[in-house]
């Protein structure tokens, strides 16, 4: 919604209330809600998807959580954290808003909440996984309302890849946090299981040009290629793979968003049979499931989107929480106390999903397998599953947070 | 190891063919106009896009691809005549005034096709890969290679067996003589950015099919041209050539070797020739 | 001496925006101070030497990284970080000089591009020590100024003393000589002035107070990302010179304040920022180069013939 709109709403929401009876001016306040998603940048994609799907959850509830209006204020995080810490000072300093919900890349999210950090802003992160967030660097403001860490699709992820046969499997990552994690987890689990993991290439947000990485990962000699690419790298390393005669040659494993929607939906043959581990499955045979995807498609002409999927999880988390607080303004700790306590009942997953000790909730991790659905589009299907899988995998707790966060130089490969 | 080491000459040889494409339009501009037209990367995206909206709608990469030159001569055009006139004679302000200009063409592409990235559709017959000498290899790259060497010997022809090509060079080497000699000199400028432009808004189109079309692509592309003039030689295609050769190979097998280096071992070289030897390897005084 | 009673005026009133202002239009306050910085570093060089710089936002930048680092990642004490920073700028800057100095005009611009580029390179692709994408985070705002209001008395001293330091140092027989360069290397040279020696220091000088914005910005930021250094942000610092005046030096501070100011409304009621900048660069160089303030006073003889007679 522009700033301009936003005001004569309220403009006229408050001149409605001046003239109508006192009775009506005693309304509760609205909640006020910063949503900043990528409307720009390599990952322009998944934050449409972001904004357009949490919107069509308060739509659906007539922009109100209970007898208090909802009021969204948008801003673009142009995929950079810079410009994302900008907008959340604006969203927070001039706009005053209640929480701040969104972003997408683990980069710009930790530039923020190191901003929240000081402002006690509550910020709900359904997309940004960078694992510490919710371990070693815990903010007690900063909670993954229908979010995800990073490394926790991937270590059932390692688990599967030693199961099916893998020996060797050479990644190549989008070179920041995210990027470590998702190789990281899978990395420590597979090579936990006796794989070993021969190469790892690193490149920048936004390569155009994956030539010089695909000459290396042909020759590397692997089973199998781990790529973690989001966004526009993505689509463009799926193509290039596919043109430098790869695919069906070297089978290709995808970090969480390498298939999503929002990437596939516009391709052709190069995608089928990529197989990724998420939470999350457009194609899984779930009734709930199911029925969220055919709402989203009558809406939008579009299967949902894992982007889409946790926001609109998570506004569905919020408006559960929200009457706790009844109409209490102002009082961050208090919503914050809320969401945390509130188990996510109507969640598209068909289960109820709930939060870990740490501000992280505990999924059941599908590997899916990129297929064509029944009406000719591309979808993610389970092809098998690991349920009750927290952030923290089957390690014990005081032993995984003692070993540092997975980065370039540490992950979490297993010593011979 | 041979196949990789083949594999990154593939890569440097493909890449510098786009980078040419562009690059030649860049040196002409340059080099006869004195302009460094920091709107060229702009008019590469926008050329681009404007070739995947009627490859889109036309289902033919050839119209896509005459609709991308058409539409990036139109802009060169609208930014030669309608506001450069403005500004002629001084140096730094059409430098600076090329620099609002992309700005505004950069935003207007957001607007027009918005912040995801496009592929231009490949045509069936140029698509999978080729397989040759122990590698597969793309076949539209390849098709790039062959399409850079293609424009080259055009160009060269162009330059050196017309007339327009021997006025064009003229200029480049003195612009005062050639109109004191009652050359419309106007018209050869206008030429000269039409051609330089068209050039720009084909590369747009043949990069958006290997490495798509994002908001943002102009400024890679046109710091990158930047580098190919500079180390070329303001105004001189063999220079162009060079040029993108070096950054070519330069930048494919620095990823590979230094990726940490990645944009030192261009830009490093770029400005130590600015430092060292500002005319570059094959420019003239003026 | 007539004008003492407006300056002051206008003194007090900046020293009391704190009470004035909400918090957020005192950040936006601060940004306006540390961009005008910038903007003064570049026109130093543009104005009065001759020589437009693509380059500066490097050189800025370089100043919040390494003071990001020194509080983020070595835990040293901010103050000390805001000093590296600086030296660090410095330094950048002469490197730049030391390969820039035999050039002029375009070629400048261009090599101070690139230049720029190779630091914005090194920032994203140094990941152990720059963050990489992720920049680097946390601590560089000391523990005496944390709070809004005594940020922007700092940052405001800070400001007022470079801006009045090169104020001086333009006045001086050194800024005459820049001005001589900017006017005809060739003649400084048959008058026996060392005009490389000239411009290094020059470069040196803008440097120190790009190194300042930066050292201050990275203290209000506290995050410094490879945006800090990209091309985007000399773009912008040679847009506030302009904006201002080139040549004017305190241009900048109304080339920041219109920048800073008109893209936080515009903001507000378009996505079109970006047009609306590269609209005030066409414009600005068609009917304006010389700035509103060049403008300003192209105006005032005029305005004084029109006096009337007493």
């Amino acid at each position: 919604m522009r700033r301009r709109d936003m005001i004569r709403l309220s403009a006229g929401t408050a001149a409605a209330a001046l003239a109508a009876p006192a009775i009506v001016r005693a309304a509760p306040a609205p909640i006020r809600i910063g949503v900043l998603a990528p409307l720009t940048g390599v990952v322009a994609a998944g934050g449409k998807e972001m904004v357009q799907d949490f919107s069509w959850f308060w739509a659906l509830h007539g922009n109100r959580a209970g007898a208090r209006k909802v009021e969204l204020l948008v801003e673009d995080d142009g995929s950079n954290p810079d410009t994302a810490l900008a907008k959340a000072r604006q969203l927070v300093e001039q706009s005053h808003v209640d929480m701040l919900v969104g972003d997408l890349l683990a980069n710009t999210g930790l530039a923020v909440a190191n901003y929240v950090k000081g402002t006690g802003t509550p910020y709900f992160i359904p997309i940004v996984a960078a694992d510490n967030l919710t371990q070693r660097d815990r903010i007690p403001n900063v909670v993954r309302v229908a979010g995800y860490s990073a490394s926790q699709t991937t270590h059932p992820f390692g688990a599967w890849a030693a199961q099916q046969g893998y020996k060797k499997i050479a990644t190549i990552s989008q070179d920041y946090t995210f990027g470590y994690e998702q190789c990281g987890g899978l990395a420590q689990t597979f090579t936990a299981a006796g794989g070993k993991i021969t190469a790892q290439f690193w490149n920048p947000l936004n390569t155009a040009d994956f030539s010089p990485y695909l000459g290396q990962l042909a020759n590397a000699g692997v089973d199998a290629i781990f790529a973690m690419q989001t966004g526009a790298d993505a689509t463009r390393f799926i193509e290039q793979y596919a043109s430098f005669g790869l695919k069906g040659k070297i089978p290709l494993l995808g970090s969480m968003n390498f298939t999503d929607q929002s990437v596939i939906r516009t391709m052709g043959p190069e995608v089928e049979g990529i197989v990724s581990a998420a939470q999350f499955a457009e194609g899984s045979a779930n009734p709930t499931t199911q029925a969220y995807a055919a709402a989203h498609v009558k809406k939008f002409g579009t299967l949902p989107s894992l982007y889409g999927f946790a926001m609109y999880s998570a506004a569905m988390w919020i408006d559960e929480a929200l009457p706790k607080i009844g109409d209490t303004v102002g009082n961050p700790k208090k919503l914050l106390a809320a969401v945390e306590s509130t188990t996510l009942v109507g969640s598209p997953l068909g289960y109820p999903v709930t939060l870990d000790a740490y501000g992280n909730p505990i999924y059941t991790i599908f590997i899916r397998k990129v297929v064509k659905n029944p009406q000719g589009k591309w979808w993610n299907v389970p092809i098998h599953s690991y349920p009750h899988v927290s952030q923290f995998w089957t390690y014990n707790l005081a032993q995984y947070l003692k070993q540092p966060s997975y980065s370039r130089s540490f992950q979490g490969i297993a010593k011979t | 190891m041979a196949a990789l080491n083949l594999f990154s000459l593939l890569n440097g040889l493909t890449f510098a063919a786009l980078l040419f494409l562009v690059a030649a339009g860049f040196t002409l501009i340059f080099g006869l106009l004195r302009i460094v037209n920091l709107a060229h990367g702009a008019i590469y995206l926008a050329g681009g896009y404007m070739g995947y909206s009627a490859a889109v709608l036309s289902g033919s990469f050839a119209l896509g691809v005459l609709g991308a030159m058409a539409g990036a001569a139109a802009l060169g055009l609208v930014l030669d005549h309608g506001l450069l006139g403005f500004v002629r004679g001084f140096e730094l302000r059409q430098v600076l005034l090329t620099l609002g200009v992309a700005l505004v063409i950069d935003d207007l592409c957001l607007v027009t096709w918005g912040g995801d990235t496009l592929s231009v559709p490949i045509p069936p017959v140029l698509s999978g890969a080729a397989h040759f000498a122990g590698v597969y290899y793309p076949r539209f790259r390849l098709f790039v290679l062959a399409l850079g060497v293609v424009v080259f010997c055009g160009l060269w022809l162009l330059l050196h067996r017309t007339r327009l090509g021997a006025l064009i060079r003229a200029g480049v080497d003195d612009t005062e003589t050639i109109s004191a000699m009652g050359v419309d000199i106007q018209r050869i400028f206008l030429i000269t950015f039409l051609l330089g432009a068209a050039l720009a808004g084909l590369g747009g189109v043949v990069g958006g099919a290997f490495l798509t079309l994002y908001p943002g692509a102009d400024s890679e592309i046109l710091v990158f041209s930047l580098a190919v003039v500079v180390i070329g030689g303001r105004g001189s295609l063999a220079g162009a050539a060079v040029g993108a050769l070096l950054v070519g190979l330069l930048n494919a097998i620095g990823q590979v070797m230094f990726p940490e280096l990645d944009y030192f071992v261009i830009f490093g070289p770029m400005a130590a020739i600015l430092a060292f030897r500002p005319l570059g390897l094959f420019g003239r005084a003026a | 001496m007539a004008r003492l009673p407006a300056f002051l005026a206008g003194a007090a009133a900046l020293v009391a925006l704190p009470w004035v202002l909400p918090d957020y239009q005192l950040s936006l306050a601060v940004q306006v101070l540390v961009f005008a910085l910038l903007g003064m570093s570049v026109d130093l060089l543009a104005g009065y030497a001759g020589r437009t710089s693509l380059g500066h936002g490097a050189i800025f930048g370089t100043a919040t990284y390494v003071s990001l680092y020194c509080s983020a990642t070595l835990h040293l004490s901010p103050w000390i970080g805001l000093l590296l920073g600086v030296a660090a700028a410095v330094l950048v800057a002469l490197v730049f000089a030391a390969l820039a100095v035999r050039t002029g005009g375009v070629y400048f611009l261009l090599l101070t591009l690139a230049l720029g580029m190779v630091v914005w390179g090194v920032c994203l692709r140094w990941s152990s020590v720059t963050g990489g994408e992720n920049g680097l985070r946390g601590g560089a705002r000391p523990a005496l100024i944390a709070s809004g209001p005594a940020l922007y008395w700092l940052v405001l001293a800070a400001t007022v003393a470079t801006a009045a330091g090169a104020w001086r140092l333009v006045r001086s027989p050194f800024g005459l000589a820049l001005r001589g360069i900017r006017d005809s290397g060739l003649r400084m040279q048959s008058l026996g002035y060392g005009t490389t020696a000239l411009l290094i220091a020059g470069f040196a000088g803008s440097g120190l107070i790009a190194g300042i914005g930066g050292g201050l910005y990275g203290m209000f930021n506290e995050f410094a990302s490879p945006s800090t250094v990209a091309l985007s942000t000399s773009v912008a610092g040679l847009l506030i010179a302009i904006i201002g005046g080139v040549g004017t030096l305190f241009g900048s501070f109304v080339g920041a304040g219109v920048l800073v100011i008109l893209q936080n409304v515009v903001s507000e009621y378009t996505d079109r920022w970006q047009s609306v900048m590269g609209l005030m660069f066409i414009g600005l160089m068609i009917f304006a180069p010389t700035g509103l303030i060049g403008q300003l006073r192209r105006l005032r003889p005029r305005a004084a013939a029109r006096k009337p007679l007493s």
